[in-house]
């Protein structure tokens, strides 16, 4: 393995954290595809839910104690670090932590030890960096501040997980590290704190206020996490559909009408919902609900990628692919991921692996 | 009808093969644009030159093609959030308040640009600013050009008020925002260099100008290599003129300034939206242009405050020139 081989085919090994989410399983399936990547290993701490060919599929713990024996043994060249947590309803703060920071951590201690063969990285954060606060500009470039500082523990750890990346590129000048900052992003497969709010039979806002926002469909995630593998991306690139729709309009292109929450102990409001699962809106959504959020996302369409999708047509995909999967259900069967089996097709000689796939 | 029919069919025929290189060479809408004009100057990011190279395939389950982003909108909010319907309501809401109630009249309008970025730039004044509607209004009626109005933060954070200001063309004056206005977009943008300091002030101070901030204004204006468009305006300070604030009310609702208005003690509780109808006189001075090269990371202190006190200089003088004139603050 040479130090990196840009240019023709590279015969490339890549690690993919967070296997086991949408976006690390996507991005494997992805790759499975691409002839010039030769390895592709998945890490998480439960099985894959999508169907893989070639993946190998390892298990480990939330913070990644045993990586750098991982990185060391089966020598990858590119790290894409997809398992971040950027919901803050999923678990608690401390389990969140965890992943997060002491995933991060142990992540980039392990690709800049000594002898490391890592030489690409991609990092999924989240446009939350950026905070939400009136002082804010509409559109935040890749070198914009925050107006206020970060209070919330997502965004605090999120801003320690930038800080530890920050850090490996100064300390690790021959890794080319990318840092993509995903808007809001939705699609039918993805379940987030807004998708939820939008598949609501009213969906909550705040009384005055008609905040714009931005989306990303989850197919061009996808492709820009495979757009920064493909074109070793230097750099903070924000990801985000162009335009940016008002919130009453969002509601609109789903078919819905809305309900106004106090702009005051909007909290207070939405507990008993929040206790008897109905709702939630998640204290972090309510500054996002009254000011939006807009990041500008020129700089990765001046390196020549192409959305598929602006803010209003995500948001109509979504709406599409939902009413679709209320009618007919689920079309695909789940996938399960049985360990004998998936062992057997990868390593057992009675597979013939030399025909194309 | 027809047209709905023919997009109808226009979308089925479409099919998944055709789609991506439709996509890749088609100009691109909204603010593609400005990618355009912006990569000339772009801070020397390297250009890939393969826009038209096929990702890697990933599965899809659309069948139609979203070609237009006004197809599937339902608002004309555009990407500041400004919204030409509620900006054409406002209009028609507020020209008669324009001609009949403040008979607005201006000097040297045809000093704007026609065309391209400039920075307008204005005396501040009234308890609840009556200057900015009068600017907008003017302007965009008179040269039929949108003028975005730059405001405090605090204006953002007014449940109602605060989006219907944003529909109408107004903007929390963040510098980011004034430049990509100005620079990117060639549009005119309104600021009030004195802030919350201009209306706040009291009627014994009237027409006499606060600090002009850091000169920020210029800052932003060189940047964007944009002139700066003075304007003083004469007939606001009698519009809604202060007598005294109450700094603690101020401190415990949180908002800038609590002034009590002469127009509350004539009318009441009502004086906090009735404007006196004082007669409105604007003169444009002429466009001050900087030459130094745009986009650099930072200019001499020193000669952005010369500029902004230069600028602030006259805006005065044309004020007590016009004041001079002034026969009744009601007939002008």
């Amino acid at each position: 393995m040479g130090p990196d081989a840009r240019g023709a085919p590279r015969h490339r090994r890549v690690l993919v954290t967070g296997l086991g989410t949408f976006w690390g399983g996507r991005v494997a399936q992805a790759l499975e595809d691409d002839p010039d990547v030769e390895v592709i290993v998945g890490l998480d701490t439960h099985e894959p839910t999508v169907e893989l060919e070639r993946t190998e599929y390892v298990r480990v713990d939330a913070n990644y104690s045993i990586l750098s024996r991982i990185v060391r043994a089966t020598e990858v060249d590119t790290i894409i670090h997809t398992f971040l947590v950027v919901d803050p309803t999923q678990m608690s703060n401390r389990a969140m932590h965890e992943i997060n920071v002491i995933g991060t951590m142990n992540l980039f201690a392990a690709a800049s030890a000594p002898r490391s063969t890592v030489r690409n990285v991609i990092v999924k954060s989240s446009t939350m960096v950026y905070g939400c606060a009136p002082e804010d500009p509409v559109w935040f470039t890749e070198d914009t501040p925050r107006s206020r500082p970060a209070r919330m523990p997502i965004e605090r750890s999120l801003e320690q997980v930038e800080g530890y990346v920050r850090d490996f590129a100064e300390d690790n000048p021959h890794v080319n590290v990318a840092l993509l900052r995903f808007s809001n992003v939705i699609g039918a497969e993805l379940e987030t704190p807004l998708t939820r709010l939008l598949k609501l039979p009213l969906v909550p806002s705040i009384l005055g206020y008609d905040p714009r926002f931005q989306f990303v469909h989850e197919e061009d995630v996808i492709r820009s996490i495979l757009f920064a593998f493909e074109h070793d991306l230097p750099g903070v690139f924000n990801v985000a559909g162009d335009g940016m729709v008002p919130w009453s309009e969002v509601a609109a292109l789903c078919g819905k009408r809305t309900i106004a929450l106090p702009p005051v102990g909007t909290g207070l409001v939405t507990l008993p919902f929040r206790q008897l699962g109905i709702a939630d809106v998640p204290r972090e959504y309510h500054a996002l609900l009254k000011y939006g959020r807009g990041v500008d996302n020129r700089r990765l369409k001046q390196f020549g990628f192409r959305y598929s999708y602006t803010s209003a047509e995500a948001v109509e995909a979504f709406i599409e692919a939902v009413r679709l999967r209320r009618t007919v259900g689920q079309s695909e069967p789940a996938y399960t991921y049985e360990r004998d089996v998936e062992q057997f097709f990868r390593h057992s000689p009675a597979v013939r692996r030399d025909r194309p796939l | 009808m027809a047209a709905m029919v023919r997009k109808a069919t226009a979308t089925r025929s479409t099919s998944r093969t055709r789609r991506a290189p439709a996509r890749a060479a088609a100009p691109d809408r909204g603010s593609d644009a400005e990618v355009v004009a912006a990569e000339g100057d772009d801070g020397g990011l390297p250009q890939v030159e393969d826009g038209e190279r096929m990702m890697l395939p990933v599965p899809a389950e659309r069948l139609e093609d979203p070609d237009d982003l006004e197809d599937i909108r339902l608002s004309d909010v555009n990407e500041w959030g400004r919204s030409e319907r509620m900006r054409e309501l406002a209009r028609r809401l507020y020209d008669p308040i324009y001609r009949h109630w403040f008979r607005v009249e201006w000097e040297g309008l045809e000093k704007i640009p026609s065309d391209g970025g400039a920075l307008l730039v204005a005396n501040h004044a009234a308890a609840i600013p009556s200057d900015a509607p009068v600017i907008m209004h003017g302007i965009e009626t008179e040269l039929g050009r949108p003028v975005y109005g730059l405001a405090d933060n605090f204006f953002r954070t007014l449940p109602v008020l605060g989006t219907l200001w944003n529909r109408v063309g107004g903007l929390p004056a963040h510098p980011d925002n004034a430049y990509r206005l100005l620079h990117q977009q060639g549009q005119l943008v309104l600021v009030f260099p004195e802030g919350a300091k201009g209306p706040a002030k009291t009627f014994d101070e009237r027409y006499q100008l606060r600090r002009f901030g850091r000169g920020g204004f210029v800052e932003i204006a060189m940047r964007a290599g944009v002139p700066v468009v003075p304007i003083a305006v004469v007939g606001a300070e009698e519009s809604m003129p202060t007598l005294f604030r109450v700094p603690s009310l101020a401190r415990a609702l949180g908002v800038p300034y609590v002034p009590v208005t002469a127009n509350m003690l004539v009318a009441g509780p009502l004086g906090l939206l009735a404007y006196f109808p004082a007669k409105f006189k604007l003169r444009v001075l002429d466009p001050v242009h900087f030459d130094v090269p745009p986009n650099q990371e930072r200019y001499s202190r020193s000669r952005v405050m010369d500029e902004s006190e230069a600028i602030r200089d006259q805006i005065q003088v044309a004020l007590y020139d016009m004041l001079r004139a002034r026969r009744s603050v009601w007939f002008g």
